[in-house]
């Protein structure tokens, strides 16, 4: 009996644990997603998602698409990293687009992308996104989904405050991370207080040809330059621009960046730069950078390299910057939909500061100023401000809207999304992330006219969310609804790269402009074969230029002979199909760079050099036709001083 | 003589013809799940068109798989001449509203029909030399399998259903026919009670 008992109790005791677990399980999940969160993420098979969102690779210099709400990647676009791939910077075409001041340059670090706008909207022609190692700014077009154009910037030590565009895309802009010499020297660290300058720059997108150019650039003082925005509605004509780093220090920045209570928000006139270049009062530096673009009718990119900038001083320029003290090493600088307030995340702030773009400009006016640094004025804080957001979260990083009066605020210490009230400044509801969010994006969240709905998290750490894959893990986002008035988890998605920040739009702006294939009769390309007749084989000196056609499910020419060791042999490759969804791949047995991924229309070249004798096979690596397998050619390598002439052909 | 209402009903079952130089005569349609865009082809008096830029390149690119030969419509002479025989029909028939000679219409009419007849003939042959004389190096090749899309209706071609149907043009053809064979009753019904 006693013994019965106590097997009672123990098996009593046994049954309270399990429960206590079942419970503590079912409430995890319940705190995170509620019941019917799948029904809102699934996309019929077959069928597009509302939206796609555009999301930065980080470190994997290239941007990824995925859809929303379904969280599902279908394309990464290849843009400051090489991409075997396809070929991307190693076809002979698109290796310009990423030559630079320093040479070749094939990878970088991107961190945002910025779709086009027209009327403060975005329109879906094309998306930007800047490299932050080497200051770059690319162009990607949205009628195909390549980048299409890159445009380094000079007199920048790290283009992180980048590339947010004005409210038609007037212009792109540009701001330097880190402070340097400028023009660069060789100086000591330690002079930084004395030699060390920022650059802000703005890119030109000319309205016609779509074509970037920088048009002008500002010397600011040396401060670390962060993020921007640019006005829109009453305060178009203006650009924003945080800056952390007032300290001005050049070592330890974690300590001494971080002393100020207050860095700035630099407030940049730049319908006024207009005016002054307009007036001549620039002073022209000599600065070496590239502008890369893909010139459309001959498939082919080219690489201009510039020599000189535009350069203004605001020292002696009233009236072109002004500053507004932001607590604490502000990180996103962000406007909400009216044009009105300014939301500024000091990333070791306790509260977020909303300054007012009208008391800003009564300020000026009425000169309620606090110094000043190099002759631009510091405005006085409570001059500007329109009001506090109390208790927003630790670290509060970036502010995007959903165009019904509130705000959304990521913040990376508390790890959370903090939703508030434009006007009272009200906390109204706040959602914990998995972990520590860095951005967060609303479709169309930056702009006059937000399409809503959802806000993505783009998070820095993801340790148990996902299957552990050793110490490296993956990088993810969340998919969170807003469209009710408390936010709701919805969907956890791996991404490539880090997410630093992504812009998302409606399906249905990108399938109305989508390219089908590239017209043949339209193929400009200096080596194309337009028919099978005209492909060949040419030899100058130890240079041979193949002219290659693809088709269903053969290339022309498939047998080449007379090719010797040590050739440069190039390999034009003109896909002649005019289908939609018909691309020929081209790869060479042990080629030393990369395939080619051809597209209907298209002409691309790939280098390979001969190196030994024998028989070396090529074939087609993008499965086309039932007779894909059959697609494949030989090359006949001979000794650099046999004779075996150059024949080549296909079915004879 | 035919009476004035006839004459204008004659003159608008000539122009009417005009209008086979504005849409298709014949149109196959050829649907397979990876075409989920269209594929097909418009038959014209005088052209081969696609239904989409580019189809009759893409059915030639397909057809090359089953030896089938390509189709160049240069190289259709019915292309050539079938414009001046509507161009014929068209003034042959105003010249008989302007005459107003009944027996004439029997003519025009009876000639109209045999065309016709002829026409579609012609059409089913060359359906049936592409869907017959294929290429032996084919490099798929289907036992007793033959190629030749329907005149009318449809057909399962491997993974491919063709579907041929008249279009506007041969409707057009068909009212223009019509309309002269009902002239043909009114103005013998008129005439008839006008001898009474």
């Amino acid at each position: 009996m006693k013994n019965l008992l106590k097997n009672k109790f123990v098996i009593s005791a046994a049954i309270l644990i399990v429960a206590g677990m079942i419970y503590t399980g079912c409430e995890n999940v319940k705190e995170s997603v509620s019941g019917d969160a799948s029904s809102h993420v699934y996309v019929a098979p077959g069928s597009y998602d509302e939206f796609y969102a555009f999301m930065s690779g980080g470190f994997s210099g290239q941007l990824a698409v995925y859809g929303l709400p379904s969280g599902r990647l279908f394309r990464t676009i290849s843009v400051f990293s090489q991409n075997p791939e396809k070929g991307y910077g190693y076809s002979e075409e698109t290796k310009p687009m990423l030559m630079t001041s320093y040479g070749f340059v094939p990878w970088d670090d991107a961190h945002h992308p910025e779709l086009s706008m027209t009327d403060g909207v975005p329109d879906g022609r094309y998306i930007f996104i800047n490299g932050n190692n080497t200051p770059r700014i690319a162009k990607i077009d949205l009628k195909e989904f390549e980048t299409t154009e890159i445009i380094e910037i000079p007199n920048s030590a790290g283009n992180h405050g980048s590339p947010f565009v004005t409210e038609n895309t007037e212009y792109i802009v540009a701001a330097t991370r880190f402070s340097i010499p400028i023009p660069n020297k060789d100086v000591a660290i330690s002079s930084y207080k004395e030699n060390f300058k920022g650059t802000i720059s703005f890119i030109k997108l000319d309205k016609e040809s779509g074509k970037m150019s920088l048009a002008f650039q500002i010397l600011v003082p040396g401060f670390n330059y962060d993020l921007a925005h640019a006005g829109k509605g009453p305060s178009h004509g203006w650009a924003f621009f945080t800056c952390y780093n007032s300290e001005q220090a050049n070592t330890l920045l974690e300590i001494n960046a971080s002393k100020n209570d207050k860095d700035f928000v630099a407030a940049v006139n730049w319908q006024l730069a207009e005016k002054f270049i307009a007036e001549g009062k620039y002073t022209t530096m000599k600065s070496r950078y590239f502008h890369n673009y893909m010139d459309e009718s001959e498939q082919t990119a080219k690489s201009e390299e510039m020599t000189e900038v535009k350069v203004l001083n605001p020292e002696n320029l009233p009236g072109l910057i002004y500053y507004l003290p932001t607590p604490k090493s502000p990180h996103g600088v962000d406007v909400d939909p009216s044009g009105e307030y300014i939301v500024a995340g000091g990333k070791l702030a306790s509260l977020l500061p909303v300054h007012s773009f009208s008391r800003f400009l009564k300020a000026v006016e009425e000169k309620k100023f606090d110094g000043a640094i190099n002759n631009i004025p510091i405005l006085q804080y409570d001059a500007v401000i329109a009001g506090e957001v109390k208790n927003p979260g630790l670290g509060p990083l970036h502010t995007e809207f959903d165009g019904q009066g509130y705000a959304y605020t990521s913040a990376f210490i508390s790890s959370e999304i903090v939703k508030w009230k434009i006007g009272t400044w009200e906390v109204v509801d706040r959602i914990p992330t998995y972990y520590s969010i860095g951005h967060l994006s609303i479709p169309g969240g930056d702009s006059k006219k937000p399409f809503g709905k959802y806000v993505i998290a783009l998070n820095k750490i993801t340790k148990d969310r996902y299957l552990p894959t050793g110490p490296e893990l993956t990088q993810s986002a969340q998919l969170i609804d807003i469209s009710g008035e408390k936010m709701k988890l919805l969907l956890d998605f791996p991404t490539v790269g880090e997410p630093h920040y992504a812009q998302a739009l409606p399906a249905d702006m990108l399938v109305k402009n989508s390219k089908k294939f590239y017209k043949i009769e339209d193929n400009k390309n200096r080596y194309v074969t337009k028919s099978e007749k005209d492909a060949r084989v040419e030899r100058s000196g130890n240079v041979v230029h193949v002219y290659l056609t693809a088709i269903r499910s053969h290339f022309a020419p498939d047998n080449i002979e007379g090719i010797r060791t040590g050739d440069d042999v190039y390999f034009h490759v003109t896909n002649l199909e005019q289908d939609w969804d018909i691309p020929h791949g081209f790869a060479v047995k042990g080629a030393n760079n990369s395939e080619l991924l051809v597209m209907p229309g298209e002409t691309r070249t790939l280098h390979w050099k001969a190196k030994d004798e024998g028989i070396v096979p090529f074939y087609c690596t993008d499965f086309c036709s039932a007779l894909h397998q059959e697609m494949s050619g030989y090359i006949r390598v001979s000794s650099a001083n046999s004779n075996v002439p150059v024949t080549f052909g296909t079915g004879n | 003589m035919m009476k004035k209402k006839s004459k204008i009903l004659i003159v608008i079952a000539s122009l009417l013809l005009l209008l086979t130089f504005l849409f298709p005569l014949w149109k196959i349609d050829l649907q397979a799940p990876q075409y989920p865009e269209g594929l097909g082809l418009n038959i014209w008096v005088n052209q081969i068109t696609g239904l989409n830029e580019n189809d009759v390149d893409r059915i030639n690119g397909l057809n090359h798989y089953i030896g089938m030969k390509a189709i160049t419509p240069d190289d259709i002479p019915e292309l050539q001449y079938m414009p001046y025989i509507i161009v014929f029909m068209v003034l042959f028939g105003l010249t008989i509203a302007f005459t107003g000679k009944r027996k004439l219409l029997y003519v025009w009419l009876g000639l109209f029909v045999v065309l016709a007849i002829i026409g579609l003939y012609d059409f089913y042959m060359w359906g049936y030399d592409y869907g017959h004389n294929l290429n032996p190096d084919a490099p798929i090749k289907v036992p007793g399998m033959t190629y030749q899309p329907p005149l009318f209706g449809s057909k399962q071609l491997l993974n491919i259903n063709a579907v041929s149907l008249p279009y506007i043009g041969s409707i057009v053809i068909l009212i223009s026919i019509l309309i002269s064979i009902f002239t043909l009753f009114l103005d013998r019904t008129k005439t008839v009670k006008a001898k009474v």
